[in-house]
Formats: structure tokens, sequence, C-alpha cells
């Protein structure tokens, strides 16, 4: 039902999400473990010498960034959709700026 | 052969054709004149040139180092793709306008002086504001009164910077500038606005996703790497700039979380990216001022592509809220792929752009052992990735399926996207190519397996929290307010309440002067008709009265 061939191989794909899933799980696996027994490859900061410190670090981040910011937006910066459309209109009975007293 | 054509002025001259021309020979000139510009840029030896003299200003309109070149070579190359990307647009005004914007931007990282440079300054702002009016909305009209409006004013920090700079110094020469007196700072605060750094950003993702769908891709390329040249050049190693620019990156970051708009959460993340530019030019060592360059370079074209991408959406389906597309992958595939590795260079993945360049600068904090900036670029990172490599593309070409069924996007779109795609996975591939072209001689290797191995650690964790998150990470129907609150509902609430209450004032007093009036008119009508004043006086008081005049005169001696 989709159009021409690179559709299709996406489609694939698609369907086959939870084998690729696994497969990134395994992998991601795999990067925590060599670092865990690889020698850093910098002693700059106290922390590089700690295995997988930065997929813990990168997961902590991805977490912290979601929730910071839409506790930022529900309690500050969310407005409706249509909020800069009515431009402020004043409180005086004479926002328009007609000058009479009539 | 001359020795010397400024690639600007080719590029305005040959614009000047362009509303002359229809159909294929408009479509020819338009790919042919950049085409030609780059080769002149491409062509250019590192040297002094046309040099002139105004009054008593030496004026220096051609400077080439390589520091200008970098710059103008991705210029050239994103208007030869921009122009590729706007081919089926027949609107002869945006095709100009974007010629002569990037006319400005050439004539800026050229400009071996400042009154050159304030004057392509100048011309960039009046050029580009018609890619966001050519919109022809309500709302684009409003955007690109407000973007005018802001770079007006820091135009004219500029040219006050400059009188200032003139008046201590004696020099106009567009050199690093002296941290001293009114001077640096206001030429700073005039870089910083075009920069786009917070407070003073908000002009960019205000204006920039209301643009045309072409026109955007143009200015997300421009103004703000101009605004990066000329702080490299003018400030390295301000201190300052470092955090301006972290503050930078995760403010992008957090503004991208709320955004519903595809087009706004590419431009927040816009702010992000030069966030680690200017945190470079601010620690100012030879390897961060060359992970700067190397990552406007980067960024352009990675940034051009995204935008593309979400363009050719927006061409499309007629849409460019979170909340209102889904599913597509099937029906624009390639535009999904392309976009893609848009995202993935962003996002610094081994293999692609981001990856060589945008870690040039993040070493560059390590190395200097500058802890805090190292993290929280790092958290940025992966910030970037959660929003243009996941969030965007999932809620857009996968997720729930909106029901849209959008054909593929235009030919010339998708060359023009795979020409940026190409370029970005090339650089990621073959570093060493964008390295040789940079102003300093570079020493990092980004493909060590350290580097490789945090690399996919943070971005593929960064993946599990988007995933585990992911029923609160899709766009809302909602907007964010951002510090053009303060010029857009702020300013105009201030000054209809100061308005209604000169109004209620000038009311009041008219009203208590015109009831005094009319009291005394009262009073007046009364006396009249009452008849006091008509009554005869008696004998008695009219002899009094003249005794006392007569003794008034006596007493001032006028008798």
């Amino acid at each position: 039902m989709s159009t021409g061939r690179t559709g299709r191989i996406l489609e694939a794909l698609v369907a086959r999400r939870r084998p690729l899933r696994n497969a990134t799980l395994v992998v991601m696996a795999l990067l925590v473990l060599v670092d865990l027994f690889k020698e850093p490859a910098y002693e700059r900061f106290p922390w590089d010498g700690i295995g997988g410190f930065i997929a813990f670090y990168g997961f902590i981040s991805c977490v912290l960034i979601i929730v910071v910011s839409k506790a930022l937006g529900y309690a500050f910066l969310y407005r409706r959709e249509d909020y800069y459309d009515d431009a402020p209109q004043g409180t005086g009975r004479n926002a328009r700026g007609d000058d009479g007293d009539a | 052969m001359l020795e010397w054509i400024h690639p600007s002025l080719v590029l305005i001259v040959g614009a000047l054709l362009l509303p002359f021309l229809e159909g294929r020979s408009r479509q020819i000139w338009q790919v042919a004149l950049p085409g030609f510009v780059l080769l002149i840029i491409l062509g250019l030896e590192p040297g002094q040139y046309g040099q002139l003299t105004l009054g008593t200003l030496e004026l220096m309109p051609g400077r080439v180092d390589k520091l200008s070149l970098v710059f103008a070579y991705v210029f050239g190359l994103i208007l030869v793709i921009g122009n590729i990307y706007a081919l089926h647009v027949t609107d002869w005004i945006q095709h100009v306008a974007a010629m002569v914007y990037a006319a400005g931007a050439l004539g800026v990282v050229f400009a071996g002086d400042l009154v050159t440079l304030y004057v392509f300054w100048e011309l960039m702002v009046i050029s580009s504001v018609w890619l966001i009016w050519q919109r022809q909305s309500g709302v684009s009209y409003q955007a690109g009164m407000r973007y005018l409006l802001v770079h007006a004013f820091g135009g004219m920090l500029l040219l006050a910077g400059l009188l200032a700079h003139y008046q201590s110094t004696g020099s106009i020469a567009f050199e690093a500038f002296e941290p001293e007196g009114w001077a640096f700072y206001l030429i700073l605060v005039a870089f910083l606005i075009n920069a786009a750094v917070p407070p003073l950003h908000a002009w960019l993702t205000d204006a920039y996703p209301e643009a045309t769908v072409t026109g955007t891709v143009f200015l997300s390329a421009l103004t703000t790497k101009t605004a990066v040249y000329t702080l490299v050049r003018g400030f390295p190693g301000t201190e300052l700039l470092i955090w301006l620019g972290v503050v930078m990156a995760l403010w992008g970051v957090v503004y991208a979380v709320l955004a519903n708009d595809i087009r706004r959460l590419l431009a927040y993340h816009i702010v992000s990216q030069v966030g680690y530019m200017v945190a470079g030019v601010g620690m100012g060592t030879t390897l961060a001022l060359s992970g700067t360059a190397a990552h406007a370079f980067t960024h352009i074209l990675y940034k051009a592509l995204l935008l593309m991408g979400a363009g050719a959406v927006l061409h499309m389906t007629g849409r460019s809220k979170l909340t209102e597309l889904g599913g597509l992958y099937r029906w624009m595939p390639i535009t999904f792929l392309l976009y893609m590795v848009g995202g993935l260079s962003i996002s610094a993945f081994p293999l692609f752009s981001g990856f060589v360049s945008k870690t040039m600068i993040v070493e560059a904090a390590a190395v200097d052992y500058r802890a805090w900036v190292y993290l929280l670029l790092t958290m940025a990172s992966a910030g970037t990735f959660l929003h243009t490599g996941l969030k965007l593309p999932y809620f857009t070409f996968l997720g729930k399926d909106s029901g849209l069924r959008p054909k593929e996007a235009p030919r010339n779109m998708l060359v023009a996207m795979g020409i940026a795609a190409a370029f970005c996975f090339l650089i990621g591939v073959f570093p060493g190519a964008l390295y040789a072209i940079l102003p300093n001689a570079v020493d990092y290797h980004a493909y060590t397996a350290g580097h490789l191995l945090k690399e996919m650690q943070l971005l593929l964790f960064t993946g599990l929290g988007f995933f585990l998150l992911l029923k609160h990470v899709g766009g809302e129907a909602k907007i964010s307010v951002d510090t053009d609150w303060f010029y857009r509902r702020l300013g105009p609430l201030v000054v209809t309440r100061v308005r209604d209450a000169v109004v209620a004032t000038d009311r009041a007093a008219r009203r208590e002067f015109l009831s005094a009036f009319h009291r005394a008119r009262e009073a007046a009508i009364h006396a009249r008709t009452s008849g006091r004043l008509a009554q005869s006086w008696p004998t008695g008081s009219m002899a009094l009265w003249t005794a006392l005049v007569l003794a008034a005169m006596v007493v001032f001696g006028v008798l």
C-alpha cells in the first residue's frame, strides 16, 4: 500500500521492530561491558575511569531534559496556540482610540 | 582578467536578471549564477583586495584568509543547494532576496574593515526579511516586522560601536577587539543578537518557522553563521562567551521539548548548536576555534538538510505540527531517509558530519579541564539526539498514522536534500578534507576507540530514555512563551496601559474643566436673569464709590 521500493523496505523494517530493538539493547549492553573492562582512554576528569559513566549520564540527561522542560512548560511557559493572536486591547473604555465623550 | 571580483557584486548584479527570466531559463540561471559564484570563491587566493579610500577611511572590502574562506565555501555551497531546493518556486522576489542575502553574508566574511562589514550587515537584514514576508500570511508579516525591528536595533548598536571604536583607536580595521570601553560591548552585543544568544535570540525562533519553505533554508545558514564568523574574528577567548554558549546549547534543548511546530523545533536547535560555536569562541584555544569553524561548516549543511526535510513535509501536507503529523514514512520514504541523515549528523553519530566537528568543541573543553562546560555540552548533545534524531522523525514519519497520504516531495527538493546529505556523510567519513580547509592546522582525531565508545553510549542510552518516556515527549497543541514575550506581550500591554491612563487622565481633566466652565456659565446666566446686576443703585452708595475712587487717585498721585 505504500509508494515505491524504498517505502516497502522501510515497512519491512518497521514490521521487524521487535528484533531490531532487542539487537540494539544487546549492543548497548555490550558497549557498557566493553567500557567496564577497557582501559579508560582519558584521565582528565574523575569520572573518566568509571566504565559506563557516559551511558548512565546520557540516560539521566535525557530524562532530566524531558522532566525539567515539561515542568517549566506546565508551570510557566505553555500557552494556548492563539495566545498571541489577540493583541492586548487595554482596559480603558477608550482603548480603540476614539476620542469623543458622546 | 581582473585581479579581484567581489563575489557579492557578481551575485547582486546577476540576481537583477532574475525578474526578467521565466520558466526553464530562470531555473538555469538560478543554479548557474550560484555555481559561478562558488567557482569564484573556490578560486580565491588569500590576500587583500579592492582597497579603496572613502574620505579619510581606508576600506578593505576583500580580505581573504583561511578563516573567511572556510565560511565563504560553505555559503557558496548552500546557495547552490538552497536554489536547487527552490527551483519550483516562481516567486522571483524570494530568489532575488536569497541571492542578495547571500551576497551580504559573503560581504561580511570578506570585510576587512568595519564600514564594509556594516554595509553588508545591513544588506543582509533588508534582504533576508523578504524570505519571511513572502510567505504572505498575516503571521509571517508580523513575525517579519519583529525580525526587522530586532535587527535594526542590532545594526544601530553595531554602528554606535564602530563609531566608538573609530574614535578611541582611529582605526576601522576589523581585527580582534581590545576588551575595554563601550565599543567592545556595543559591537559584542550586536554580534550576539545575530548569533541568537539568549535572551536576544527570540527573533530567530519567532521568525524562521514563519518564513517560506525555501527561504528558511537560507535563513538558517547565513545570519547566525556570519555572526559566528564575526565573533571568531573579533572576540576569540572572551571568557563570558563560554557560559553564554552553554546556556544557549541548553536553552534550545529545553524549548525543543516544548515545541510542536517541527520547523520551530529545528529553529531552537539552531540556537542550541550555535551555542557550541559560541562556547568554542569563548574558549579561544586553537582546537576550540577550529572546532567552531568546522562545526559552523557542518551545521550549515545538516541544518539546511533538516529544514529542507521539514519543509518538504510542510510543502506536501500543508502541516507542520507534530500533533497533526505521523506515519508519513510510507508516503515520503526518501524524504524520511534524507532527513535522518541530517538527524544523525546533528546528533554527532559516528560516520556523520556532526561527529567530527561537535566533538572537537567538547574535546576542547575537556583538554582545558572545564568539567562543567564538558558535562553541560554533553547533556545538550543528548538533548539534540532526543529531539532532532528521535522526537521529530518519530512523531512525523512514524508513530500514530495521521491519515495523511502525501506524495513524495518534488524531485528538485530531493536532489537538493541528496546533495546536502552526501556532504554530511562524506565529511563524516573523510573529516580530513574539512580539517584541511580550517584556519589552523588540526591535530585531532575523531575516530578513536574512546570517542566512539563514549558517543555510542551517550546516544543509545539517550534513545532508551526517549522510548521509556515516549508517552510524554510527543507534541502538544500549545505554544511556549520565550523572551519575545517581552516585546510581543508585555511591551504592547505596557503601552496600552500607559495610553489608557493618559486617556483617562485627559478625559477626567477635560470633564473637570468643562463642568467648572458649565458652573460659571450657569452662575452668569443666573446673575443676568435674576436681575441683580440690572438693579438701580442707591445714590448713597454711588457717592461712597465716587469718594473712594477720588481718594485712591489722590493717594497714587494721579491728580
